[in-house]
Order: structure tokens, then C-alpha cells, then sequence
């Protein structure tokens, strides 16, 4: 076994970049000449973790394939922040499609690839959660089941938050939106079985699935470039705070994420094949009422009364999966 | 042909949308001033040295580190070290170890003979009375102004209490003279064995604009104690003194040390050394509130020294010293009990604190004199024009780090004074407080320990108790700063904006923020490990 001088170097590699590290060693964000694939000027809110999560997603593939990128967008958020006619934030090849079919159009992008000899050229289509697990979900799983040459890439913000915040499948029990309103017995969304898509994912038995969180940006960037360069079906759920749904601080966006991620209800993990290959321990282990208090769309589970039985359940679901994903070690 | 609308426009770029205009609040990068900075007393740049050690230019932190203070080697020794006190990683895990990585650079830079820059002499003459911290670092900075120095000293050799006072087991004299010497070394004219007893004719006889007193305080403070054999009793900064002599003072099997300041644990360590079976601290209040420093009493303790709290020493007759026991009132003061006991013991050392000799001053005109202190304004001159005072002599806390800082603020106003242009000290930054850090972003690591040599070789002799740190463990210990209120570069900022509005300006530049695109959301600033990054209220 090589033995390897343990070092310590003030922030170690939890910043993005780190003067004291190599430029191999800093996040491919840190970058003077980065991609900035999502260029300055969109639309998104202030704090926004989808354009966040969207420009470490693509700059990394871009990194990857270098640059040999084109992406389909799904109509959401994603899509009206940055590209408003006839003005665009991308600097890539990229290409429109609508609410439901951007694995389809991905699929037809690698298909014609191909055709012409491309095999340099990599193809990724991208949504927000509303798109992927509910509109898009038929295309999304054809796409797996067939096995096609693209990488999706759910950003994940709980809710269809372009057009007034309502309720999609990803969005988390108990949470208010403008369709599940914080009133009644039950106020908020209710406690369903809840949707994984990247467990669902994982039932395709395609080559690779991960989650991702803007909390941990080299983690993420680990994740896309990995999966950039594999072939077949490959699908990266980053979890992307939203403030204006989710009724949060803009300043708290990294933060929400970290605590999302620290409290269990986010896990990380990847798998290869159908089978967990990875996971990304928690670092401080923190209840969920550290994350849910930070949210308005919370805000009822702590005010007029602290409502107990509810946040339990919320942290049962952490819990649960912290053992599942062995997120402790 | 008739185009629709909506497909006539050409594409174009997001960049004519300047997302600026939403912004209420704006980001601005500051500079906070860090609380180890706030607490030194000599007025270190801590943390800029610290980040210079952090790429591992020791030469470069080096160089920082004197610009406030030339004797490091000395300070990260014998400073009792406020700047670790009051460090924002104590309340993370452990201080960073500042006065050991201070003591390393110290070491290192007499290793490698590190010298001081020569400046070119193009202004007046100084004369300094006293060598000790005050006076040398006087000497120090104003041969940095380009102003010649004569330093007279009393005592045969430089360095005042520090080589006096300061027993050896603390402060290595090897150490001290190559800290001494380098001073020196920049062309500062030496008088020993020279006492002075006028100084401001002494000012104008040998030809000099200025003068700087720093004599310190030196004279035993002293307690009626009726005593058959006065012979048994001696005072702490005599025993220390003669330290310094070729015939070690004889105090006998069994010692007494009347005091509770870091003299009285100094005497009673060194009685140890000298072969005392027991030395015993005679307090007349409790450990809590005794001056002397905690460190200093823990390492005493383990060196076998004895206490007994709330006592004073009441008569002397023959080796019987007769101990009344107190009790503290309700303000905190020792009050008689009348309650009586005896102790055998060969001899009492007193130390009960110092005065300063005010008799050579009695003739200069204007100079005032309060509770036993020279008197002076905020730039260190006494009443006297010219004639400026510093360290012990003048009301401070009396200890070799605001000392060093006392000579360092009096050359910069006798440099102001003399060209007719007054030192204006530049604005303090607000204070780096902890909850301005986001510590997610620090790796967690506890503080390195120096080495601490054996007791029995602590007993017998006055080699160093603490060494020093190696250069892994000096450099794992610099990389342990938080760089609280500093930018460090780590370019988080950068990388979490979600509109690209940071631009990198490279290493050693920093950043700055494109207001053009910069939506105010506040990221950069939450993200901030460090707490460099302020929201400021746009203005309408």
C-alpha cells in the first residue's frame, strides 16, 4: 500500500478553491477561465440554486467533454430564467424543447450523433424536478429502458416554481405550495409514499445514477464528469434550494442545501448498474428542524404550536435514510 | 417574404439584461481587523504573518512579523500570549498555538541570520535610556525611520529585565543576545555601564533632539515584616538579578515567596533550581484572582512549588515565619482572621511588585508624576517637549509585549515630532468577531503541543522548559489560522455566485464584484469562510 504524507492545508478541499492546493487539487469552479455556460444577465431569482446548480453541472461536463456538449433543456424554470426570446444565458449548443419530452429530444440528438460518426460529442438534457418526475417521467424512463447515449440531469427544487409554486411529486411532506396550503388537519403537502426518481432510476439498471447537492460542489463535479464520459443511460439528481418557493433567505441558499444534506433528508450516494456503489458521508450530523426552520413553506409546523408528531416523521424519514445509505460512515 | 415576429429577431445574449438594477443591498469586500491582532500588545499584523507561514515563507512571514516587532524569538517565549486568548478557533476547538509558530519564525530567522534592512540616517539623533523591551524596540524603529541612536544602559549588558528578571529556564540567554545583537547590528551607537541621572542635559550634551526614557520599574516593593535576621529575607528581582553573576545565590532547603505575580512564581521556580527541597507561594488572596498567569502557575505546580492561599506573613524570628490566614470579604479584599500559624522555613523571598526609580527625574521641567507613574499624552511625551517615556515607567500593564509596543508607538510620534509632521495612527478596522466566520469551511484540527522537558531535568536545571515546534508541526499550526476578516483566496465567493458577478482578479489580487449583474442576493457573503465580505444598504 503507497503510503501518502497526510497534509492539512487550512480549509482542506471544503472551499471551492484553495491557495495552498494545487490547481489540480481546486474545484473546477475556481477556475479564472471557467465555462460559465450559464453567462451573466438571466433572469433568476436572487439566491437561485437551480442557476447555480445548472452552471457546476455544465461547466463540468463541458470540462469533460471538452466541449463537445449539447444539451436539451425541458421547459421549467431552467429554461424561462435563462432564455427569454431572443435573448440567452448559455454559451453551449443548446436546444429548446418542451415541458415533457427533453429525454426524447436528448435521445434524437445522440441518435443523430451517431448517424454522423460523433462519438466525441456528448449529449445531456436537463429539467427542474416538475418536468423529470411528473411531465417527463414516460420519456425519462424510455430513454433508460433504452439504454440511449444521454445524461439527465434533474435539478431537484421540490415544486413547479415559475409559475406561482405548486405541488409536484418532489415536493416534500408537510411543505406549503400554493396547491397544498398550509391549512386544515393536515396542513401543507400530505405524507405520501414519496417519489424517488434516482431509486427509480436505479430499477432501470442503467449504467450509473447519483445525486448531487450545490452544498458540495466537488462532489457534484466528481459526479458529472464521471458520468459525462460513460456511454449509455446515465441520470444526476442535484438537489437546488429555491428561496422564492421555499420561502428562504436568498443569503441561505448553500446553506439549506448543506443542512438538507446534513440532516439526512438529502442523501448523497451513487450507484452503477442498479447496485449502490458509493455514498457521501454526513459530515455534522444536524436534526431536521435545523433545516426546516429556515424554510417558510415550514413555517406551520412550528407556528402557533410546535407541532411534534410531524416533525418526528420528518425526522423518521432522515433516519431512515441515514441507515439506508450507511450515511454515517 | 413576410417573416412571423416571432422569428425575426436575431439571438442575442443575456448580457444586455444588467440584473444590477434589482439589487437593494450590495456586497463589498472589507478587511476586518482579527481579535489576535486587537489583543497583541505590540501591535502584530498576527494574522499576516500567520498567512505568509500558511504557503511556507517563513522568510516573507518572518519579515511581516518585525515590521511591529523585532524580537520574536524572544516573544513567542516569554509573551503571555493575549492574541491566543481572545482567537476565534478557541471557540471552535483549540487557539491556534500563536506563540510557538511566533517562537519558530523567531528561531528560524536566527538559524538562517536574517538581518534587518539598514536604513539610510537622514534624520535627527535619539537618545534612549534603558535598554529593556521598550528601549530596543525604540531603538529598532527608529533606525527603521532613518533616525541615528545612542541606548544608554546602567547595567553591563543590554536587554533590561528581560535579561534580569527573566530566568533562563524561560528565556535562553543565547536567544536573547541574537535578538539583541541583530538591533544592534543597524547601527545603534551602545553605552553601557552608563547610568544617567540628568537626561535632558545628558539630551543636549550629547548633541540629540530627542530622548525616550524607558528605565522600567526596578525598585522592590517592600512590607513591614518585623524580623530578628534581616539576612533571611531578600527581595525576587535581586535573587533574579544575581542569576545573572557568576555565584548563584544560597536561599537554603526550604523557601518562602511572599507574592502572587508572575515574579513570585519566577523566584519560586528558580529557588527549586537552586536546590530547595520546598518552595512555598505565600498569597494573601486565592488562585483565581492572583495576577500571575495561569500557564505560569500550572507549569510551577508541576515543578513541585507549594501554595498556601489567603496568608500573610506576619513577624520573622530566627528560620520561624509567623502566617496569619485571611478571608475575603464581600468585595473580593483580604481581611485579618487573627488566626496564627508558623512556618520553618531558610528564607523569604518578597514579591510584592516594583516602582519605578522617579529620583532621575526630578529636575526636568513640566514632566509630571501620578501614583508613582510618569505622566503622558496619546503620543507617549511627558510634559516636557522632547521628552517622551515608555514600558513600565508610564501607567500600562506592565509586561515585555506592551513594552515592545510602547517603543514601537513612541518612535513613530518622536519620528512625527522631529520632522514637524505628527504620527496620525492609521483607522482600526472593526473587529473580525466570531459569528461573522462560516466555519463549515474549516478542516478540524486541534491544536499542536510543544514538547515540555522532564521534570527532573526541569528540577536541576535552568535548561528551556517548552521547546520549540518543527516546521511540519509550525507549519500544520499556521495553517490552523482562520484568517478571520481576511480574504485568503479560497474563492468561494467566486464560485457561488449563481449570476457570475465575481470576478477573479488572481493570486494575490483577490476579487471584485460586477455591479452590472450582481443581484444583491447575498451568497458570496453568507459563504464567506472568513468574514471579508459586508452587505451595505444600496443608496436610492
Amino acid at each position: 500500500m503507497p503510503v501518502t504524507e497526510l497534509k492539512f492545508y487550512q480549509t482542506g478541499t471544503f472551499t471551492i478553491g484553495n491557495r495552498l492546493l494545487g490547481e489540480e487539487d481546486r474545484a473546477g469552479q475556481s477556475a479564472a477561465n471557467r465555462a460559465n455556460s450559464l453567462n451573466c444577465g438571466h433572469r433568476a431569482c436572487q439566491g437561485c440554486g437551480e442557476a447555480l446548480g445548472a452552471r457546476y453541472a455544465i461547466d463540468a461536463a463541458i470540462r469533460a467533454s471538452k466541449g463537445q456538449l449539447v444539451v436539451a433543456n425541458a421547459t421549467g424554470c431552467l429554461e424561462v430564467f435563462s432564455t427569454p426570446y431572443p435573448e440567452s444565458s448559455w454559451q453551449i449548443a443548446w436546444m429548446h424543447s418542451l415541458f415533457g419530452n427533453a429525454a426524447a429530444v436528448a435521445t434524437g440528438i445522440a441518435a443523430a450523433m451517431k448517424v454522423k460518426g460523433r462519438n466525441d460529442v456528448r449529449v445531456l438534457a436537463q429539467g427542474g424536478d416538475g418536468g423529470t418526475t411528473d411531465i417527463g417521467f414516460a420519456c425519462l424512463s424510455g430513454m433508460f429502458e433504452r439504454n440511449d447515449d444521454v445524461l439527465y440531469v434533474c435539478y431537484d427544487n421540490e415544486g413547479y416554481m415559475n409559475t406561482g409554486v405548486q405541488r409536484s411529486s418532489a415536493t416534500p411532506p408537510a411543505a406549503r405550495t400554493a396547491t397544498t396550503p398550509a391549512m386544515g388537519v393536515e396542513p401543507g403537502n400530505r405524507f405520501g409514499q414519496g417519489k424517488s426518481i434516482p431509486l427509480i432510476a436505479m430499477a432501470h439498471q442503467i449504467p450509473f445514477v447519483a445525486t448531487a447537492s450545490v452544498a458540495n460542489l466537488r462532489d457534484l463535479e466528481d459526479k458529472i464528469e464521471r458520468a459525462t464520459l460513460m456511454r449509455g443511460a446515465r441520470y444526476v439528481h442535484v438537489h437546488v434550494p429555491c428561496p422564492l418557493g421555499w420561502g428562504s433567505e436568498p443569503s441561505d441558499t448553500i446553506k439549506v442545501a448543506r443542512l438538507a444534506v446534513e440532516t439526512g433528508l438529502f442523501p448523497l450516494f451513487e450507484a452503477e448498474f442498479g447496485a449502490l456503489s458509493g455514498h457521501t458521508a454526513i459530515r455534522r450530523r444536524v436534526p431536521v428542524e435545523d433545516y426546516l426552520r429556515l424554510q417558510k413553506r415550514f413555517a406551520h409546523l412550528f407556528r402557533p404550536v410546535v407541532d411534534v408528531a410531524r416533525i418526528a416523521h420528518i425526522q423518521a424519514i432522515a433516519d431512515h435514510n441515514i441507515e439506508r445509505f450507511d450515511l454515517l460512515n | 417574404m413576410q417573416k412571423p415576429f416571432a422569428t425575426t429577431l436575431d439571438p442575442g445574449s443575456s448580457l444586455t439584461n444588467h440584473t444590477g438594477t434589482w439589487r437593494t443591498e450590495r456586497p463589498v469586500y472589507v478587511d476586518r481587523l482579527p481579535p489576535c491582532n486587537n489583543a497583541c500588545a505590540a501591535g502584530e499584523n498576527i494574522q499576516g504573518w500567520l498567512y505568509d507561514a500558511e504557503g511556507g515563507d517563513y522568510r516573507r512571514a518572518w519579515g511581516t512579523l518585525v515590521v511591529e516587532n523585532p524580537m520574536p524569538a524572544i516573544m513567542g517565549r516569554i509573551c503571555y500570549h493575549p492574541c491566543e486568548s481572545s482567537c476565534n478557533r478557541g471557540q471552535l476547538d483549540t487557539a491556534v498555538n500563536i506563540h510557538a509558530v511566533e517562537r519558530f519564525l523567531g528561531d528560524e530567522a536566527i538559524r538562517q541570520g536574517w538581518a534587518f534592512e539598514a536604513a539610510p540616517s537622514n534624520g535627527e539623533h535619539v537618545l534612549i535610556i534603558g535598554s529593556g523591551p521598550s528601549g530596543l524596540s525604540a531603538a529598532y524603529h527608529l533606525r527603521r525611520l532613518g533616525h541615528r541612536v545612542t541606548l544608554c544602559e546602567a547595567q553591563p549588558a543590554l536587554g533590561g529585565m528581560m535579561r534580569y528578571a527573566i530566568p533562563k529556564y524561560r528565556l535562553p540567554r543565547n536567544i536573547l543576545d541574537a535578538e539583541i545583537d541583530r538591533i544592534v547590528a543597524m547601527g545603534v551607537h551602545i553605552r553601557l555601564n552608563t547610568r544617567i541621572d540628568d537626561p535632558v542635559s545628558e539630551m543636549k550634551q550629547s548633541g540629540c533632539d530627542a530622548v525616550y526614557l524607558a528605565v522600567g520599574a526596578q525598585l522592590a516593593q517592600r512590607a513591614y515584616i518585623p524580623a530578628g535576621d534581616a539576612k533571611r529575607i531578600l527581595d525576587a528581582l535581586s535573587l533574579l538579578r544575581a542569576m545573572e553573576g557568576d555565584e548563584p545565590p544560597r536561599l537554603g532547603r526550604r523557601v518562602l515567596v511572599y507574592g502572587g505575580g508572575n515574579t513570585a512564581l519566577d523566584a519560586a521556580r528558580t529557588a527549586k533550581r537552586l536546590g530547595a527541597t520546598e518552595a512555598i507561594v505565600v498569597y494573601r488572596r486565592t488562585r483565581e484572582v492572583m495576577p500571575a498567569h495561569d500557564s505560569e502557575v500550572r507549569e510551577a505546580e508541576d515543578e513541585g512549588v507549594q501554595f498556601r492561599w489567603l496568608s500573610t506573613i506576619k513577624k520573622e524570628e530566627g528560620t520561624t515565619f509567623t502566617v496569619e490566614k485571611m478571608k475575603l470579604d464581600e468585595k473580593g479584599f483580604p481581611q485579618p482572621t487573627g488566626e496564627l500559624e508558623t512556618i520553618d522555613a531558610d528564607a523569604l523571598v518578597l514579591a510584592l511588585g516594583q516602582n519605578v526609580d522617579l529620583e532621575f527625574l526630578k529636575d526636568i521641567e513640566g514632566l509630571g508624576i501620578e501614583k508613582g507613574s510618569v505622566v503622558v499624552d496619546s503620543q507617549m511625551m511627558t510634559g516636557s517637549p522632547g521628552v517622551f517615556a515608555g514600558g513600565d515607567m508610564v501607567p500600562s500593564e506592565r509586561s515585555a509585549t506592551t513594552s515592545i509596543g510602547h517603543g514601537k508607538k513612541a518612535a513613530r510620534h518622536i519620528d512625527g515630532w522631529l520632522r514637524g509632521k505628527a504620527w496620525a495612527p492609521p483607522a482600526r478596522h472593526p473587529l473580525a468577531s466570531f459569528d461573522r466566520l462560516n466555519t463549515w469551511y474549516y478542516s478540524d484540527a486541534p491544536k499542536s503541543v510543544q514538547p515540555v522537558l522532564d521534570e527532573a531535568r526541569r528540577l536541576s536545571t535552568f535548561d528551556e522548559v517548552s521547546s520549540g515546534l518543527d516546521p511540519s508541526t509550525a507549519l500544520f499550526e499556521a495553517r490552523r489560522c482562520l484568517s478571520c476578516g481576511n480574504c485568503f483566496e479560497c474563492d468561494n465567493c467566486y464560485g457561488v455566485c449563481p449570476d457570475n458577478a465575481v470576478i477573479k482578479l488572481g493570486a494575490g489580487s483577490r476579487f471584485k464584484f460586477n455591479y452590472e449583474y450582481c443581484k444583491g442576493c447575498g451568497l458570496c457573503a453568507a459563504e464567506c469562510p472568513c468574514g471579508a465580505i459586508e452587505m451595505i444598504q444600496e443608496q436610492a
